[in-house]
């Protein structure tokens, strides 16, 4: 949490010196070396949960080459998929597979390269270790204030989610609560690290994040009879989870496949790992 | 001769160009939210909850966020600088004043984020577990964390300002047999007047700009808060939770409207307070 609480300080002041400096670094050897004689653009839009790593790779690979434009833009997974049949774009991010109708219609191409789990967690003291997702969501939605209700402390339910922009929020809005109301009493912390740090620090919070930043400090929610652990995801039993996808129109070419391989190499599942998914090698 | 000349255009460039990164900032957030004005939608903005799954992007709780925590602070801060600087310059033996006010000088350098852990670890817990109430993430929380940050600033500004009084103001007082606190009440307060308000300013500006406090302590709800103990967000955290959103997306832009609306509080709040604290030197 404190660190990247000062990382996002950082960031804010970072953008406002960037307008009068432009700051340049020396990207690391790799798969990166690939881009080195490419030039031209790639155009990206759809699933928003996957901007992080776009960024991330975008920039490591524009600053290798400037050569290499990349724009990336959000939109959704409905518009990534529709934006990138319609070939308005190379490549539509999906948070989502792709149905088949839509992959026979404009023949995509998928490539996921690494799989978003988020399980709910509460303070270790908290004697409430599994609830139904009726009462998932009754809790999210301000309906159950207290944890005598669930059999745990005389105490008020303290809730925690994300802002608006995190993809973990995203998939546990729609995977747990199935677009249910979250009351707009919650506490919201600011990263996955925040997250944990808050329900670590408070024996009546509950919050969620994702399986991959989960440790002692906090303990996980079994869901419906599921533990949330990247081995449940893996195999499927643990629901809340997706791919992240990048689709393309037939087989992608060119520099447009150099993007996608450079997100299966090490420094591209490195960067998802960073972003808080699960890279798939 | 010339070394004058040199030294005056410098000074002269440096101000000049202060003063124009301020204006140019303005410009800055006038043009990237100018869709905003331009859909007339900025005045219901300020007055409408933030609901994005909803269709709702306004900035009103975070308003009520902001000036309630801010107010708050000062109800904290206010008090207890002047009575720290009261003591500092006036009533207490000339070593402890000494140590106090070195004691004060080291507390504005220690950076705001260790008031961000020192509240997230040890005033959090404590606010929970006293008041029994929500998470302790808070609005008292935060701005009794606030108060800590911006109370040395005000206690230094407030000692110089009754520490700069004229000495003969000051022997006359001892000549006509006044105590320490006499002395303070009726000579040093009333004369300091223009520099408690200056202080006020600066702390009211620190207050409102400060990001990680808040952001760290006040639990960021999207609720309008009812009491203190509720969970509040400012717009300063407001604007540091959404600048991760993607740049095209309708809650980026609602960000320059709180930019904006701090601009405006900010300077106009100064304006203000300036003012008054004209009509109180020509009164006197």
């Amino acid at each position: 949490m404190r660190l990247d609480i000062i990382k996002r300080s950082f960031i804010l002041t970072g953008i406002f010196i960037s307008f009068f400096f432009i700051v340049s670094s020396i990207a690391p050897a790799g798969t990166i070396d690939l881009f080195t004689s490419e030039k031209g653009d790639i155009k990206i839009s759809g699933g928003t949960a996957h901007i992080p790593v776009m960024k991330d790779a975008a920039k490591q690979i524009m600053e290798h080459n400037r050569d290499i434009r990349i724009s990336i833009a959000g939109g959704g997974s409905g518009v990534g998929i529709k934006q990138v049949g319609e070939g308005l774009v190379d490549i539509g991010n999906s948070g989502r597979k792709p149905t088949d109708d839509e992959i026979q219609k404009y023949g995509l191409k998928l490539f996921q390269w690494a799989i978003d789990g988020v399980g709910v967690i509460v303070n270790p003291q908290n004697p409430v270790k599994a609830l139904s997702k009726t009462q998932l969501s009754e809790i999210f939605a301000g309906k159950t204030t207290v944890w005598k209700a669930l059999g745990g402390p005389d105490k008020l339910i303290n809730v925690y989610t994300r802002d608006n922009s995190s993809g973990t929020r995203e998939v546990f809005w729609e995977k747990a609560l199935d677009k249910g109301e979250i009351t707009d009493k919650a506490n919201v912390v600011v990263s996955n690290g925040a997250m944990k740090t808050a329900v670590a620090n408070d024996p009546y919070g509950i919050g969620y994040v994702s399986v991959g930043h989960m440790d002692n400090s906090t303990a996980p929610v079994i869901l419906d009879g599921a533990e949330p652990t990247i081995d449940n995801v893996k195999n499927g039993s643990y629901k809340i989870a997706r791919g992240l996808f990048s689709n393309t129109k037939g087989e992608p070419k060119g520099l447009v496949k150099k993007f996608i391989d450079f997100l299966f190499s090490p420094e591209g599942q490195q960067i998802a790992a960073k972003n808080g998914f699960i890279p798939v090698k | 001769m010339k070394r004058e000349c040199f030294a005056e255009t410098g000074f002269l460039g440096a101000a000049v160009l202060s003063a124009s990164l301020t204006a140019l900032i303005l410009i800055f957030m006038l043009f990237l939210g100018f869709p905003l004005f331009r859909g007339g939608c900025f005045f219901t903005l300020l007055t409408t909850p933030w609901n994005p799954d909803k269709g709702l992007f306004g900035i009103y709780p975070m308003l009520a966020g902001t000036l309630s925590i801010v107010f708050l602070s000062l109800c904290w801060a206010f008090p207890l600088s002047l009575g720290a600087s009261a003591l500092i310059s006036v009533i207490a033996p000339t070593g402890f004043a000494k140590f106090c006010k070195k004691t004060v000088q080291m507390l504005t350098g220690i950076p705001t984020v260790i008031y961000g852990f020192v509240g997230v670890f040890l005033l959090v817990p404590f606010i929970r577990e006293m008041f029994a109430s929500g998470s302790g993430m808070s609005i008292l929380s935060a701005s009794l964390m606030l108060s800590m940050v911006i109370s040395p600033t005000m206690i230094l500004i407030f000692t110089d300002t009754f520490e700069s009084i004229p000495a003969s103001y000051s022997a006359a007082a001892d000549a006509l047999g006044a105590s320490p606190v006499q002395k303070l009440l009726y000579v040093i307060l009333p004369y300091s007047r223009q520099g408690i308000f200056a202080g006020l300013i600066l702390s009211v500006g620190r207050a409102m700009g400060d990001t990680l406090i808040a952001l760290m302590l006040a639990g960021n709800a999207v609720a309008v808060p009812g009491s203190i103990l509720d969970s509040a967000r400012t717009l300063t955290a407001h604007i540091a939770l959404v600048i991760a959103a993607d740049f095209d997306s309708i809650e980026f832009k609602t960000i320059f409207a709180a930019g904006l609306v701090l601009y405006v509080f900010t300077t106009s709040l100064i304006l203000l307070v300036r003012i008054i604290g004209g009509m109180g030197m020509k009164n006197r």
